[in-house]
């Protein structure tokens, strides 16, 4: 269901301004969404002051200084620091993107960072993604076949193969995901942009041999047709997919297969 | 006393309060809104009809609303709403072939819409004004 504001226990209250660091010239402003399991405090946001001088280029790096350097308890995702494993998806300066390839340099103004949009907060910047793992696995993101297994590999001309390009990159860090508004009025049942991605990325595998019980379960007003062309996912993606594509395809599938 | 974590409830991260409002989201949220406006609209021109149909008196006291200032600046906004909806709908028939959705030809396209409608609405007015003779 749309709504338009945020729960009581959701609000966000001003935070408290943490000391500038003694002795910076070059300080960097970060506005960074709080919150802990172990009080009774609604969210706040934070303001930080990084030395530039002493940090890398990257938001990612910036965050780490503060947790090493300022506050140890702000709590976010990270591990590979370079756009592959997609841990460190978060809200940067009004758009879903991955902090570890976000330069600060790119946004004007103090940074503003808040976990993955619309999704349960389970401590400061680390959103519950219970729910996207579950619909990606109701896709069943593995090869299906029937014919009887060859006795090498599964065999692909590299026309075929060239299809996967621009689908297989996904890291599944839920950018898109939590970008949509569709998704966020409607996660419960709308698969979300990220999971039909891959829901097509299997679809238009040559060697997949389950397309029409693939097509069948997408077939819902919910799964599939809660895409309304909103187009946030393609411009958020930080591996510059395009999921509204994918998605765009897997509806002209549909209507292929019926005429 | 706080309660433990695995009984407190988890607070919902922000989403529209924070999101950058951009040009593709923000002619989706156009076209629902023109949408809506269009049922308002079409009750306008429903209201017209049955006045012309019901007697003259009612035409001209319909046509009277109308034609006031404040009558002009609603059916502008009527014929704004219904060009808009319109080009909306050539965009989303274009994607629907799975032309167009590159991340930077949807933002143009995005662009050039509310460009395209408010153009093509004061160019329909004008026109009106002229085929009317002042």
């Amino acid at each position: 269901m749309v709504e338009l504001t945020l729960p009581k226990n959701s609000r966000i209250n001003a935070g408290k301004t943490w000391p500038k660091p003694d002795g910076a010239t070059n300080l960097r402003e970060y506005k960074i969404y709080r919150w802990s399991p172990d009080d009774d405090e609604n969210p706040r946001v934070d303001t930080y002051y990084v030395d530039m001088d002493d940090c890398g280029p990257m938001v990612l790096d910036a965050l780490l200084w503060i947790k090493n350097k300022v506050d140890p308890t702000l709590t976010l995702r990270r591990s590979c620091r370079e756009g592959i494993c997609g841990s460190c998806a978060m809200n940067i300066d009004g758009t879903n993107t991955l902090a570890c390839t976000k330069g600060a340099d790119d946004i004007s103004g103090a940074v503003k960072v808040y976990p993955l949009p619309h999704m349960p907060v389970v401590k400061d910047l680390v959103p519950d993604l219970t729910v996207p793992y579950a619909q990606l696995s109701s896709i069943q993101p593995w090869l299906q076949t029937v014919s009887p297994e060859p006795a090498k590999e599964w065999r692909q001309s590299h026309e075929d193969r060239a299809k996967l390009d621009g689908l297989y990159e996904c890291i599944l860090c839920f950018c898109c995901q939590t970008s949509c508004p569709s998704y966020w009025w409607n996660g419960e049942r709308y698969l979300g942009p990220a999971v039909l991605l891959q829901a097509y990325r299997w679809l238009i595998d040559s060697r997949d041999e389950a397309t029409g019980e693939r097509l069948d379960n997408l077939e819902d007003p919910f799964r599939l047709y809660r895409c309304h062309t909103i187009m946030n996912c393609t411009q958020a993606c930080p591996k510059g997919l395009n999921p509204a594509k994918a998605i765009a395809e897997i509806k002209k599938m549909m209507v292929e297969r019926r005429v | 006393m706080s309660k433990s974590a695995a009984t407190r409830a988890r607070p919902l991260s922000p989403h529209l309060q924070v999101y950058r409002l951009i040009p593709t989201m923000l002619m989706s949220i156009v076209h629902r809104i023109t949408g809506g406006a269009l049922y308002f609209g079409t009750l306008l021109v429903a209201a017209w009809l049955i006045a012309a149909a019901t007697s003259e008196s009612w035409f001209a006291a319909v046509s009277a609303v109308y034609g006031s200032w404040f009558g002009r600046l609603v059916l502008f906004g009527y014929t704004w709403a219904l060009i808009h909806h319109m080009l909306g709908g050539i965009r989303h028939l274009i994607w629907d072939t799975g032309v167009g959705l590159e991340k930077h030809t949807a933002t143009r396209f995005a662009q050039a819409s509310i460009v395209a409608s408010v153009a093509l609405t004061i160019l329909l007015w004008v026109v009106f004004y002229l085929a009317r003779g002042a």
